[in-house]
C-alpha cells in the first residue's frame, strides 16, 4: 500500500491560516444552511481527516470511506453539537470513531515508559556524551522549505512514522491541536500521548539532521 | 524524575527530555537540572533547537487541495442530505 497521500502532484501553499474564517464562523453559516460553509470546511479538514484515518485502516480506498462516513455522520451530528470541545476536535473524534469501528490494523497496545532510546547510543560516549554531535541543518531546511522543496518531504516522513507516532504528530504538530485534545480524539493517557511525541518528533529530527548532513 | 536522580545530567539523558520539557511536565528541580545542563552544552543546546525546527516545520505543513471532481462530490453529498431533511 501506498502510504503516501497526494492528490497527484505538489500544489501551492494555502493562504496562510489567519487569513481564513474561523471554525466558529464556519459553523454558523452552516447551521444556518449555507452549502458553501460545509465545502469550507471539507476543503480544511478532508485531507488531514484521510492521512489521520490512513493509520487506521489498511488501505487508501477504506480511508476514504471512513472519510465519507464521517462527513455524513457530521451533517447528521450537526445539530446536536454543543461546542463543548472545538469543531476540528469534534470532527476528528467522529472520524477515530468511524476509523476503529472499521479498521482492521492492529495497533492499539499501549507502549508505557517505552524504554528505547530516541538517539542511536553509538552517539554517545561512555559517559552519556555526545561523540558524535547534531550537525548543523537548521537553516539548510528553513532555504529548502521556504523554496517549497522540503514540505512534501516531511509529508512523506510522516505517513512513515509507525501508526500511533503518525496520529499523535499529525494531530498536534500539523493540525495544531492542544495535548488535551489529542488525548481525548486519541483516547489516550496524558504520559502516553507524551511519549509517542516524542519519539515521532525525534524520529522526524533524525531524518532532517540525514537529509541535510552532505549539503553544508 | 528516576533520571535525574542524583548528580547532573549526561547528554544521553537530556535528550530524552526534550519533549517533556517542551510540554512543560518536567518538575520545577528537573526543569532546573535541565537548562543548567543546556547552559554548558552547546550541543543539546543545538539539538533542543532542532527540535524546535522540526515542530516548526512540520507546523507549516498545509493541506492540499481538493481536486474539482471531490469538490463537487461534496457539494452533492450536502444538497442529497439537505434534501433528506426535508
Amino acid at each position: 500500500m501506498s502510504r503516501s497521500l497526494s492528490w497527484g502532484g505538489r500544489r501551492p501553499a494555502r493562504p496562510i491560516l489567519a487569513m481564513m474564517e474561523s471554525d466558529g464562523e464556519l459553523l454558523l453559516r452552516l447551521r444556518s444552511g449555507d452549502e458553501r460553509a460545509f465545502v469550507g470546511l471539507v476543503e480544511r479538514y478532508h485531507e488531514p481527516m484521510l492521512r489521520l484515518a490512513a493509520s487506521f485502516v489498511p488501505s487508501r480506498a477504506v480511508a476514504e470511506e471512513v472519510v465519507q462516513d464521517t462527513w455524513l455522520a457530521a451533517l447528521r451530528g450537526l445539530a446536536g453539537f454543543e461546542g463543548r470541545s472545538s469543531l476540528k476536535t469534534w470532527l476528528f473524534a467522529i472520524l477515530v470513531n468511524q476509523a476503529r469501528k472499521t479498521g482492521t490494523r492492529e495497533h492499539r497496545s499501549i507502549p508505557v515508559a517505552d524504554p528505547e532510546p530516541v538517539v542511536d547510543p553509538s552517539r554517545f560516549d561512555a559517559s552519556g556524551g555526545w561523540s558524535a554531535p547534531p550537525e548543523h541543518w537548521i537553516e539548510v531546511a528553513e532555504g529548502r522549505m521556504e523554496a517549497g522543496k522540503l514540505a512534501y518531504r516531511i509529508r512523506v516522513w510522516i505517513d512513515e512514522l509507525p501508526a500511533r507516532q503518525r496520529e499523535v504528530v499529525l494531530l498536534r504538530d500539523v493540525e495544531g491541536m492542544s495535548s488535551d485534545e489529542v488525548c481525548a480524539v486519541l483516547a489516550l493517557s496524558d504520559a502516553n500521548q507524551r511519549v509517542l511525541l516524542h519519539r515521532g518528533r525525534s524520529r522526524l529530527r533524525q531524518l532532517f539532521e540525514d537529509e541535510f548532513r552532505e549539503v553544508r | 524524575m528516576r533520571l535525574l536522580r542524583g548528580r547532573d545530567l549526561v547528554c544521553q539523558q537530556a535528550v530524552e527530555l526534550v519533549t517533556d520539557y517542551l510540554e512543560g511536565t518536567l518538575s520545577r528541580s528537573a526543569r532546573r537540572r535541565f537548562e543548567a545542563h543546556l547552559a554548558g552544552c552547546p550541543h543539546c543546546t543545538e539539538y533542543l533547537a532542532q527540535m524546535r525546527e522540526t515542530i516548526s516545520l512540520t507546523g507549516r505543513l498545509a493541506p492540499e487541495d481538493l481536486t474539482p471532481q471531490l469538490r463537487d462530490e461534496f457539494v452533492d453529498l450536502y444538497r442529497r442530505w439537505q434534501s433528506d431533511q426535508q
